[in-house]
């Protein structure tokens, strides 16, 4: 690194020299600052839209997302001001009352550091719609599903250009969807899995991790799944 | 029609995404609905994926993926239509038919729906009626007998006097005509000199932006004629639909030409012949006044070659952030961008673009002609130049008025809204996204400057009057409710904290231990971390009233 494409700022009270372009989330990191973050993954464009990462950046009006804000010379950046960790405590309170994080233990431990109340927005509305089970493959149970989009951008340009994937109405009705709510089978979707891998949470799960927490016995597992299937062809 | 779009479809033959609202509004008008078989045909016709197209439809609230009946009648029921009695109306109409809202008759004729302010603020009960196979029409006044026998409801509403500038009192229920408007003066006088110097003129003359955030708009255009990339656009914001605001409403109606030219002028300014005019989906009869304004204006030879499209939103009030309408316009749902890069560089298809206000490009054909020392004679220095401002509620001539900034609120009222009906309980300024004034505190002068010093907010100018009759809480709630209908449920922040906000406003006559708190925090919480405007704006009236109504939040 030479001395031009690198910045000087100060982050949580230590100066640092960081290279210029890198993200307030990497820089952090690369202090050992661990920034809590929901929706970001190294594979998808990030969107900022979590907002669980927000940092105080020179006092400014509105906190700043760290996995989409760059480094800005001589700035001070705060990573656990009060309004950081207001904002932050509250996102995840508000979050664990709509959404089920029963099989999230990150998002969890992220409610434990910044002493987040579960409890905290009582007779919330739930999202709970039931557990879609349309195809041999994966099951869809979207009351875990906390909007990371990361499932839809996948599906589409960020890698597998199938487009089976929408999000369906908005605001907090908004839910991942197929076109119509159509079967996964009657969709574009190829049970390329890709969904499952970057899902942050226990909605996409593979089909026989998801009838072996159901208790189902092999044959039973094996009628589920497609791939039991193939295996009693090829052993016929 | 037995559902075939084949007409249709070859119509929009080689257009992309782009095409998508103007395809899925002329087959959500021409069918009620927009069902899987069409959704298949403008899949294949403008070459974009059905989840994308099914994700659009369910984004705007005017497009309909569930079959609706021959008519939809949709009722506002925000606040200012609140107080013309609204819920009666949408009750009684319900009740006549025997459905809720939401709901379609047995025999498919009638769909009844709720719907967010649709700008009739001075006029209500508003209602926007669909009937299939015929242009959307907004009535006012609105009764059960007019909206389900004859739709009556013209409407007109009064606009100016002789000092007024951007209204113009000699104006009747007809749009003004290109002959009684002029042959676009300032446009000609502008082209004599360069871009430069109209840009120099316009910053001279300390415009800034009427839509609520303020930003100069000299600085705007400059940013945009110097910034890299082609083409360049000009985008007029005319998604309006901040509850209590009708301001643009009323200019696009009346004054069709004064919006043109200054669009025209932008649009010399920053280097373009590209220009849109995004209109919300509830304002039809200023749909058609723009779309007959263009044609006489290009018939007459005055736009040199500068087109002028006119898009129509299909019922999503974040689209009034810039970059969520660039996204609309773009074929895609409402989502707001994230800023950096700002629209004067990286705006619609990610080129350089003004996007303006349309009173804002309302303000520039005056200030060429009569020059920038004189928009800075009129009102403060701060908040140069007339501006309009729309008043609802309580107060005995409801409408939309052309101001010098600098007089005080009360004058206002007394003057020329004809005083408050009964005993004045609270002023809201700046819409559902606004703040509460108390009745000591309307001495405060209408400037941008003194409204943002009493922690307040001009805003788009919205002023509601609300007096001692009226419930706040249930205000608040519908305040709240908004927003929550209204989010687009991108950031977390947002899409959770509308929701959350709305869940305890619901119980304030019988809150629970610490729902105070809860909703500071909410509301901080949306304020500060929230992607866009809308997330920033969402609490500002609830923090508000719970600094100046605090018994509000207190139970019985």
């Amino acid at each position: 690194m030479t001395a031009d494409d690198s910045i000087t700022l100060t982050l949580d009270g230590s100066e640092i020299e960081v290279p210029a372009g890198a993200t307030i989330l990497e820089a952090a990191a690369e202090q050992g600052i661990a920034i809590p973050v929901i929706c970001y993954h190294e594979a998808t464009t990030p969107n900022g839209l979590c907002r669980v990462c927000v940092v105080d950046v020179d006092d400014g009006r509105v906190l700043q997302p760290a996995c989409v804000a760059t480094c800005q010379p001589d700035s001070t950046i705060e990573t656990d001001s009060e309004r950081v960790l207001r904002s932050r405590r509250t996102i995840l309170e508000m979050l664990n009352a709509s959404v089920n994080l029963d099989e999230a233990p990150e998002i969890q431990q992220m409610l434990r550091d910044c002493h987040a109340d579960p409890e905290r927005f009582p007779h919330a509305h739930k999202r709970d719609p039931e557990l879609i089970d349309d195809n041999p493959f994966y099951v869809r149970d979207y009351a875990q599903c906390v909007l990371c989009w990361r499932c839809v951008q996948v599906c589409a340009e960020d890698a597998q250009f199938t487009f089976a994937l929408t999000l369906k109405e908005r605001g907090h009705d908004t839910s991942v969807a197929t076109a119509f709510d159509i079967s996964m089978t009657e969709s574009p979707c190829v049970f390329c899995g890709q969904c499952i891998g970057v899902c942050p949470t226990g909605a996409l799960k593979p089909k026989i991790e998801w009838g072996m927490q159901q208790g189902l016995s092999e044959d039973e597992l094996r009628a589920a799944t497609r791939r039991g299937r193939k295996r009693d062809r090829d052993r016929a | 029609m037995n559902g075939d779009i084949t007409d249709i479809c070859a119509r929009y033959q080689g257009r992309g995404r782009e095409a998508l609202l103007p395809i899925l509004w002329d087959v959500q008008t021409a069918l009620g609905s927009i069902s899987p078989a069409q959704v298949h045909s403008i899949s294949h016709t403008l070459r974009i994926p059905e989840a994308d197209i099914f994700g659009v439809i369910g984004f705007y609230t005017l497009f309909h993926d569930q079959p609706t009946g021959r008519r939809i009648i949709r009722v506002c029921t925000d606040p200012s239509c609140a107080l013309a009695d609204a819920d009666a109306v949408l009750h009684e109409v319900c009740a006549r038919l025997d459905i809720e809202p939401g709901e379609t008759t047995a025999d498919g004729e009638t769909t009844i729906e709720h719907s967010p302010c649709l700008g009739l603020c001075d006029v209500g009960p508003a209602a926007l009626v669909s009937a299939r196979g015929q242009s959307d029409r907004a009535l006012a006044h609105a009764s059960a007998a007019s909206l389900l026998d004859d739709w009556t409801g013209d409407y007109f509403t009064p606009a100016g006097d002789e000092n007024s500038v951007l209204l113009d009192g000699s104006l009747t229920s007809a749009p003004q005509r290109l002959a009684e408007y002029g042959d676009y003066a300032a446009l000609r006088h502008a082209k004599t000199q360069s871009p430069d110097q109209l840009i120099a003129e316009v910053e001279a003359s300390g415009l800034i932006g009427r839509g609520g955030a303020a930003f100069p708009t000299g600085l705007k255009w400059k940013f945009t004629r110097a910034a890299e990339g082609a083409p360049k656009y000009v985008v007029c914001n005319a998604d309006e639909s901040e509850p209590g605001t009708f301001k643009d409403r009323v200019l696009m109606e009346h004054r069709p030409h004064l919006l043109l030219e200054g669009i025209a002028l932008a649009a010399y300014a920053v280097g373009t012949n590209h220009a849109l005019i995004f209109i919300r989906g509830e304002y039809p009869k200023a749909t058609q006044i723009l779309h007959d304004a263009i044609a006489e204006a290009d018939a007459a030879g005055l736009l040199d070659g500068l087109t002028i499209e006119v898009r129509r939103g299909a019922g999503a009030y974040i689209c009034g952030e810039e970059t969520a309408l660039f996204e609309a316009v773009e074929g895609k749902r409402g989502f707001p961008r994230m800023k950096p890069p700002y629209p004067t560089t990286f705006g619609l298809f990610g080129k350089p673009t003004a996007v303006n206000n349309v009173e804002t490009l309302c303000a520039a054909p005056p200030i060429i002609s009569r020059g920038a020392a004189w928009f800075r004679s009129v009102g403060t220095a701060g908040s140069a130049g007339p501006k309009l401002v729309s008043a609802s509620g309580h107060v005995a001539r409801p409408g939309v008025y052309e101001i010098a900034p600098g007089i005080t609120l009360r004058t206002f009222l007394e003057r020329q809204c004809g005083g408050v009906i009964g005993k004045l309980q609270t002023v809201l300024m700046g819409g559902a996204a606004g703040t509460f004034l108390l009745p000591g505190e309307i001495d405060v002068r209408l400037t941008f400057e003194d409204l943002r010093e009493a922690d307040g907010t001009f805003g788009s100018g919205a002023i509601m009057v609300f007096n001692d009759t009226v419930d706040l809480r249930d205000m608040l709630l519908r305040l709240g409710r908004f927003f929550q209908h209204e989010s687009c449920g991108k950031c977390f922040p947002c899409q959770l904290g509308t929701q959350r906000q709305v869940e305890i406003l619901e119980r304030l006559d019988a809150p629970l231990p610490g729902d105070c708190d809860r909703l500071r925090d909410i509301g901080m919480t949306m304020t500060e971390a929230s992607i866009c405007g809308l997330g920033h704006t969402a609490a500002l009236a609830v923090m508000s009233a719970l600094e100046k109504f605090p018994g509000l939040f207190e139970g019985e």
